[in-house]
This record gives structure tokens, C-alpha cells and sequence, in this order.
């Protein structure tokens, strides 16, 4: 089969386009470059009626929004999943690592939680501290401008604290606490457990006059029409081509390898057409990775040539190494106090209003790094499991559970909204020998090569998440709550999460300056090709305690300054 | 400026060579990107067009005979009558809804197929007749002995049962009538401020001084936010 080759001569080809490929294409683009962006999924735009799901009612779906096909429910605006027909992914020495991707434009920033939150200077450098994993080559003081920029441009609401391993932004108001959220703060409050309001990425004042202000419905997962939240799409691609970019989007055009010259540089990058499944080529001067940290890595594996016999840029061999997800671990409670609750809409921000930064010295713990709490609770719109086992809370009044007829409808009734539950997100340490690499024995639809993951959880983590379900129980005992299910035990790691499974995926391509020891530089350009950079998760040295997208953005927004610096020095 | 109307970029559906799809050229003004005045696809609420025929071909099935959807019926009813304000969940449409579950999710269909077929036989043996022409009151000393499951080891009938119960009332309340019955007032557009007054005071709950002035002041949320230096709010 003849590859069918494009004329054009691209200044930058961005591969992905979710936060890291859709900063790259507005900083880019409104430089003056030329770029193509090319998605695997197809075109998405929030305010596409044939596309939307917001302020859809459950009825309207015949499976009321159960997850059968979505794996965050029917109205989740993630297409893709933990699995993707004719896509697959392996796994080695019985690692059960999940690995959720977004195939549309936008990618997975469609129907994230929005949690907004910086590193600080300390997530920098942690191995200063207790020694473990390695250091970034940057520090707070490198991003910082990066990230004022990202909260003005994009808007976050928080509120100013001076913490100092939480640095402060420009943020917009918070809102307020909804109900569930104050009987949380006080009851972390008799635990010694600080809580502040939550910093995320939705609109609640404006910022721009090209998108709305919040209309607090709670649905962010479902992309909003009003863009009011944080999605590639709506605040950052969309806005480039309205600037004038000369951006030309290629989706539903799965790449397979960056090519290259006889010297090892890139000169552009092959996909496949998914609609007539035929090769294209693309010629760039510049080639930006923004895949996803799983899914750069396999193109970058599987663009071996002479030069790069094992994979673009993997002099180190360590494409792919030091793979980690944040830790996860998640409890629930029943407030009898909040039961027979008054009706209000309370629908708020989609997710928390309020959340715990981590507060403890982990050199008095059994386990080296922090995480943080999130909340959830209230009278959310019902759906598929809204009334499974209608009155399982008789059981704490000693009257009987189970039964039939009108006696379930006020037993629904006393129970709504009467429950709430948190989420620990913690750090994990960056390890070499969790990784995802090459399966040389399976190909997915494409022909093209997958991905095999290596990752076992330690007792790190381990300990960690049975010091989550510790402090949980006991905010939900401060409440006056009983806590629902049995205490996970050390043979169920504690209700640790699979890795994975908090989609916080990094450190596949890591940052250094050493290129023994890493793939990339501080401007996450590839040590052996420097044509080539690496703009989402994959460049990070370590997790942090916090959620990965605010530091992909800053970063990315720093990279591409360093490219158009390149371009304006004529080094590219 | 509308952004349809200035879009100087074009989408590729993944070919290359200057061949645009949604007929429009590079480098020319074009509006093809979204259509402005789509249709609001009401049927497919947001779905893309293979789960709109994966949907049509569990439509196009029919796993319940019409014995035993008629049954279920009898049965989703007694699992919630009608009230003085509200109809059943018959009468609501469960028991279509429960059909297209047990294609939705396979795993369903043993056990319902086989636990409509216990009702009948259990009917049958204490009173001679089919489950859905008993009398009521037979129909409740029937359910009466599955509707409350041991703790421990519950018996196949009160899975049963206890399934059937679960898709019954998580489908009249994702009804339309029952998010009424239930009173749920969101999803919609709408500003949130704060608890009400009198919910806060019934629960003892109060907003902590030092954090009103963290919160989002409702009156000037379309003013244009602008900071000083060091990171306040000015507007």
C-alpha cells in the first residue's frame, strides 16, 4: 500500500490535542507558525446540539445513563474508555494497570475533574527531602510564571491561603460550601484536618468575553456548552483559529511513528486515516508530542530506524520507565442527621467546593509522600443506581430492610442526599521498573504495535491508602456518620486503586539534564532529537500529591516560548 | 465576533494532500466547522453513530414474551403502586425499561427469566393460577417470603426479587415523573449562593466568618476578573 504524502510543509505537527497538544497549538499558532494537529478521535465542540449531553434528563437514554457503554455513564463526554475495540493493551508479571484515553478533540480534558492545583517548590525537589525518586531539573520558580499566565488565560477558583506547599494563583471566588461540604469541614476540623476551598478550572466570574460564566449545574463531565469550564477545545484550540492560526486539524488520524532523516532528526510524522484506513504522511519541521504519557511513548517506541534503533530519542532506554499514577483510595459514609432534607438545588460546581491539602510531617509516617481529600455528597440528578437497595440504612434503626410498595418511596426520600464520600489522591515514587514497553506479539486494529505494562504498587502506597481509610472513618465518626463497608484490609491493599485507574498517568519520557537518566531536557526537548518535544504528562519527574493538568499546561505554555525562541534563532 | 465566522483553519478528516471535507479550502474564511442551527438530535441525546445503532439493535430485539412482560408488570406495580399523586411504576414504563436492560446487560437475563418463572410456579402450586391472575393479596404473601433477604445467605429468589425491586425503583425515579415525586430541582442553569438560611439553622451549620471573603460575590460575576500584582481580586 502507497503512503500518500502532503505537500505541505508544516512549521510544527502536534500530535494529541488534549492540555498539553491544545497549549501548543494556541501559543504556537498565534506565534505566527504553521501547525497541524492530528487526533486520533473525531472533531468534538461542547456546543455541538448533536453532540451535547448537558441538561440531558436520564429518561432520555433507555439505559437511564448506566455505564454500559461509557465508563463514567451515558452522558460522560469521554468517548473511549478503559477499553477500546480493536485497541488493546497487555500487561506482564500480572500487572493490572487500567489505562482510560479520550479519543475525540479535546482528548480526556472533556470530562476531567477540573482540579486545578500547582506544584510547589517541594514537588519539585522531593528527593531533597526523603531521598527518594529524583529531583526535577526546574524548580517552582521556572513554572511559576507559566502558571499565573495558565490561571489568567483559562480562570481557576480558589482562594488565597499561603500555604507554602500550595502555592497561591489568580484565582477567581470560590463558591460556596453545599451542605454535605460543611458537615465535612467541621467534622475534619476535630480531626486537625484543614480544609480550604477546592481550585478548580470552572468560570465563576468572567474571564474573557468569549465564555460564559458557571451555571452551576454540576456537569462538567459533560463538557459545557457554555464553556464556563477548562477543555482543550473551548479554551484553547477554538480561541487559536478565532486568533487567526493557520491550524489545520487532522482528527480521526491515529499516528504510528514519527519519521526521520539519515541525521536521526524528524521530518514529520506517519497516521493512518481511521475512515479509509489507508497511510498518510505528514512533513513538519517540528514534531510536538501530546499524545498522553502512555501514548507518546509507544509512538516514540515504535519509531525505531538506523539511528534510533530503539525508539526515537531512547538512547536511555528509558521511554516508557518510571510509569506512575496517583494513588487512590475512596471511603463513604451515611449522616443520619442530614436525613429528610429539605429540596434545594444544589447542584453546584461539577465536583467539590471544598478539599484537604495534605497536612501531615511524612517523617513521622510509614509512608514517604502526602495526599489530598476530596469530597463528594448531596441531592445530585438521579441515574441508573439511583434507589439500589432503597432502604439498606434501616439496618442502623434496627427495622428491617428489604420489603415492597409506597413504604420505598418515602424510605428513597429520607435517604436522599444523606451520604457522602471521600477520595484520597496521593503521591506515588517514580520507579523504574513500572513501565510500559512495546508487546512484541500483539497489534491492535492499525497493525500497529501496543503497549504491555510492568507496574506493581509497594508498601509505600500501600500504607498510605490504609492512613486514607484511618482518617476517613474517623471524619465520618466526627460527623456523627456510619461508615459504609468493611475496613479494607492489607489483602486488598488497603482499597488502594489499581494503578491507573486515577488517570494521573506519568514520567513515561522524564525530564532531566542528564540524557543517561532522561529523555528529555527542561524545555522537554528530546536530548537526541531536537526537533522533537514531549508536551503532556510524560516529561514529569514525579507526581506530586496533586492532579497533573495545571502543571502539563504551564509547562507546555513554557515549551512552546522555548520553540518559537528556536524558530526566531533560526536553531530549528 | 463569531468564531464560525472567522475560522481561518480547517478540519482534515484525516486527509491529507489539501483536500478538505466539509467543503471548504484552506486558507479561506469558512463557517463549516459546526453547524450553527443543528437540529437538537432529542432521540440520541449526544450519542455518536455507533452507539446510536447499537442502541437500535437492542430495540430491535425483544428478549421478555409477552407472558412475561405482562408479569412483570403485575409485578414492578406491587413493587410501587400508584399514590394518590403519582402513578405506578408500570404505569411510569419500568418494565420496558427493565426489557432493554436485560439486553443492555446480559448478565440480567438468567436470573430474571428464571425468577419470573419461580413467581408463576410458586403461584401455581399454592394457588393454582399464574402469578399475574392471583389475587392480590396471594401475589403479596408470594413476595412476602422473597422480599426481605437473609443477611447473610440470601436465598436465588431473594436475588431475585432483590433485583427486580433495584430496577424498579432506579427506573421510576429516573423517570420524568418520578425526579418529580422525588422533588430534585436542578439540572439547570441557575446561580448558586450559599444553603439556604433555614437549612443551615436546622442543621446547625454556619459560614465561617474569615471565609466570606474567599467566596464568589454572585452580583459581579460578569464583571471582567482583573488582579493587582499580588494576587487579589480587584473586581
Amino acid at each position: 500500500m502507497q503512503i500518500i504524502e502532503s505537500s505541505t510543509m508544516y512549521d510544527v505537527i502536534i500530535v494529541g490535542s488534549g492540555a498539553g497538544g491544545g497549549m501548543a497549538t494556541k501559543v504556537l499558532s498565534e506565534a505566527g507558525l504553521k501547525v497541524a494537529v492530528v487526533e486520533a478521535g473525531p472533531f468534538f465542540d461542547p456546543k455541538d446540539p448533536k453532540q451535547q449531553t448537558q441538561f440531558k434528563w436520564p429518561y432520555e437514554s433507555p439505559r437511564r445513563g448506566a455505564n454500559t457503554v461509557r465508563d463514567f455513564g451515558e452522558f460522560d463526554m469521554a468517548l473511549g474508555g478503559w477499553n477500546i475495540e480493536g485497541e488493546p493493551y497487555t500487561q506482564k508479571n500480572g500487572s493490572k494497570f487500567n489505562w482510560f484515553r479520550s479519543r475525540m478533540l479535546g482528548g480526556r480534558t472533556n470530562h476531567w475533574g477540573r482540579i486545578s492545583l500547582r506544584f510547589s517548590e517541594r514537588d519539585f525537589k522531593h528527593k531533597d527531602v526523603d531521598g527518594l525518586g529524583d529531583n526535577w531539573p526546574i524548580g517552582y520558580e521556572d513554572v511559576r510564571p507559566y502558571y499565573d499566565k495558565v490561571d489568567k488565560l483559562i480562570g481557576v477558583f480558589g482562594s488565597k491561603e499561603g500555604l507554602i506547599n500550595e502555592p497561591d494563583g489568580f484565582f477567581l471566588p470560590a463558591p460556596k460550601p453545599r451542605l454535605h461540604e460543611l458537615y465535612y469541614m467541621d467534622g475534619a476540623k476535630k480531626s486537625g484536618v484543614p480544609v480550604i476551598p477546592a481550585r478548580m478550572s470552572m468560570v465563576t466570574k468572567k474571564v474573557n468575553k468569549d465564555r460564559g460564566v458557571c451555571v452551576y449545574c454540576g456537569q462538567c463531565a459533560r463538557a459545557c456548552q457554555y464553556y464556563a469550564d477548562f477543555s482543550s477545545g473551548s479554551c484553547l484550540i477554538f480561541p487559536a483559529q478565532n486568533n487567526g492560526g493557520q491550524i489545520d486539524l487532522f482528527v480521526n488520524s491515529m499516528v504510528r511513528e514519527v519519521t526521520t532523516n539519515d541525521e536521526g532528526k524528524a521530518t514529520g510524522v506517519l497516521y493512518i486515516n481511521k475512515e479509509d484506513r489507508k497511510e498518510y504522511r505528514l512533513k513538519g519541521k517540528v514534531v510536538v508530542m501530546a499524545a498522553s504519557a502512555c501514548s507518546s511513548a509507544r509512538i516514540l517506541l515504535n519509531s525505531k530506524s538506523e539511528q534510533h534503533p530503539a525508539g526515537l530519542g531512547n538512547s536511555s532506554g528509558l521511554i516508557g520507565k518510571y510509569l506512575h499514577d496517583s494513588t487512590g483510595a475512596s471511603r463513604g459514609g451515611f449522616i443520619p442527621s442530614m436525613m429528610d432534607r429539605k429540596m434545594y438545588n444544589e447542584d453546584g460546581v461539577g465536583g467539590m467546593h471544598v478539599y484537604s491539602p495534605w497536612w501531615l510531617d511524612n517523617k513521622k509516617l510509614d509512608f514517604p509522600r502526602g495526599y489530598h481529600i476530596e469530597v463528594w455528597g448531596g441531592m445530585g440528578m438521579p441515574n441508573y443506581g439511583f434507589g439500589f437497595n432503597p432502604n439498606n440504612f434501616n439496618e442502623y434503626f434496627g427495622e428491617k430492610v428489604g420489603g415492597y410498595g409506597n413504604s420505598l418511596r418515602s424510605d428513597v426520600k429520607k435517604y436522599y442526599g444523606a451520604t457522602l464520600g471521600f477520595g484520597g489522591r496521593g503521591e506515588s515514587i517514580a520507579q523504574e521498573s513500572n513501565y510500559c514497553e512495546i508487546d512484541p506479539n500483539t497489534v491492535d486494529e492499525f497493525g500497529i504495535p501496543v503497549l504491555r505494562f510492568n507496574y506493581q504498587w509497594t508498601d509505600y502506597e500501600r500504607n498510605q491508602a490504609k492512613h486514607m481509610q484511618q482518617t476517613f472513618e474517623e471524619i465520618i465518626h466526627n460527623m456523627g456518620g456510619k461508615v459504609l463497608g468493611d475496613t479494607p484490609t492489607l489483602e486488598q491493599d488497603y482499597g488502594l486503586n489499581k494503578p491507573g485507574e486515577i488517570i494521573h498517568e506519568v514520567g513515561t519520557t522524564r525530564m532531566g539534564d542528564n540524557p543517561k537518566t532522561s529523555v528529555v531536557n527542561q524545555y522537554e526537548q528530546m536530548h537526541d532529537v531536537d526537533n522533537v518535544f514531549i508536551v503532556d504528562a510524560g516529561p514529569f519527574v514525579s507526581q506530586a500529591d496533586k492532579n497533573p493538568t495545571w502543571t502539563i499546561l504551564a509547562l507546555a505554555w513554557r515549551t512552546s516560548d522555548y520553540i518559537v525562541e528556536q524558530f526566531k534563532k533560526q536553531n530549528i | 465576533m463569531d468564531r464560525r465566522k472567522s475560522i481561518k483553519s480547517i478540519i482534515l478528516g484525516g486527509v491529507a494532500g489539501g483536500l478538505a471535507l466539509n467543503g471548504c479550502k484552506p486558507g479561506t474564511d469558512s463557517d463549516a466547522v459546526v453547524p450553527e442551527e443543528a437540529a437538537v438530535d432529542e432521540k440520541y441525546f449526544g450519542r455518536t453513530p455507533e452507539e446510536k445503532e447499537q442502541i437500535a439493535k437492542l430495540n430491535a430485539e425483544q428478549f421478555f414474551n409477552e407472558h412475561q412482560m405482562e408479569t412483570l408488570g403485575v409485578l414492578c406495580a406491587l413493587i410501587l403502586p400508584a399514590n394518590e399523586k403519582y402513578g405506578s411504576a408500570t404505569d411510569v414504563g419500568v418494565p420496558d425499561f427493565i426489557e432493554f436492560m436485560a439486553k443492555d446487560i446480559p448478565a440480567y437475563q438468567t436470573e430474571l427469566k428464571g425468577g419470573l418463572m419461580w413467581l408463576d410456579h410458586k403461584s401455581n402450586k399454592d394457588y393454582s393460577v399464574e402469578f399475574k391472575k392471583a389475587t392480590p393479596e396471594q401475589q403479596k404473601v408470594i413476595l412476602d417470603g422473597i422480599a426481605f433477604p437473609d443477611e447473610k445467605e440470601p436465598t436465588y429468589e431473594q436475588n431475585f426479587f432483590s433485583l427486580v425491586r433495584n430496577l424498579t425503583v432506579t427506573g421510576y425515579y429516573t423517570s420524568k415523573e418520578g425526579i418529580e415525586d422525588l422533588g430534585y430541582k436542578g439540572n439547570t442553569p441557575n446561580v448558586w449562593d450559599g444553603v439556604p438560611q433555614d437549612v443551615l439553622d436546622k442543621h446547625g451549620k454556619s459560614y465561617p466568618k474569615e471565609w466570606m471573603p474567599k467566596f464568589v460575590d454572585q452580583s459581579k460575576r460578569n464583571v471582567m476578573a482583573e488582579w493587582d500584582d499580588d494576587m487579589n481580586l480587584i473586581t
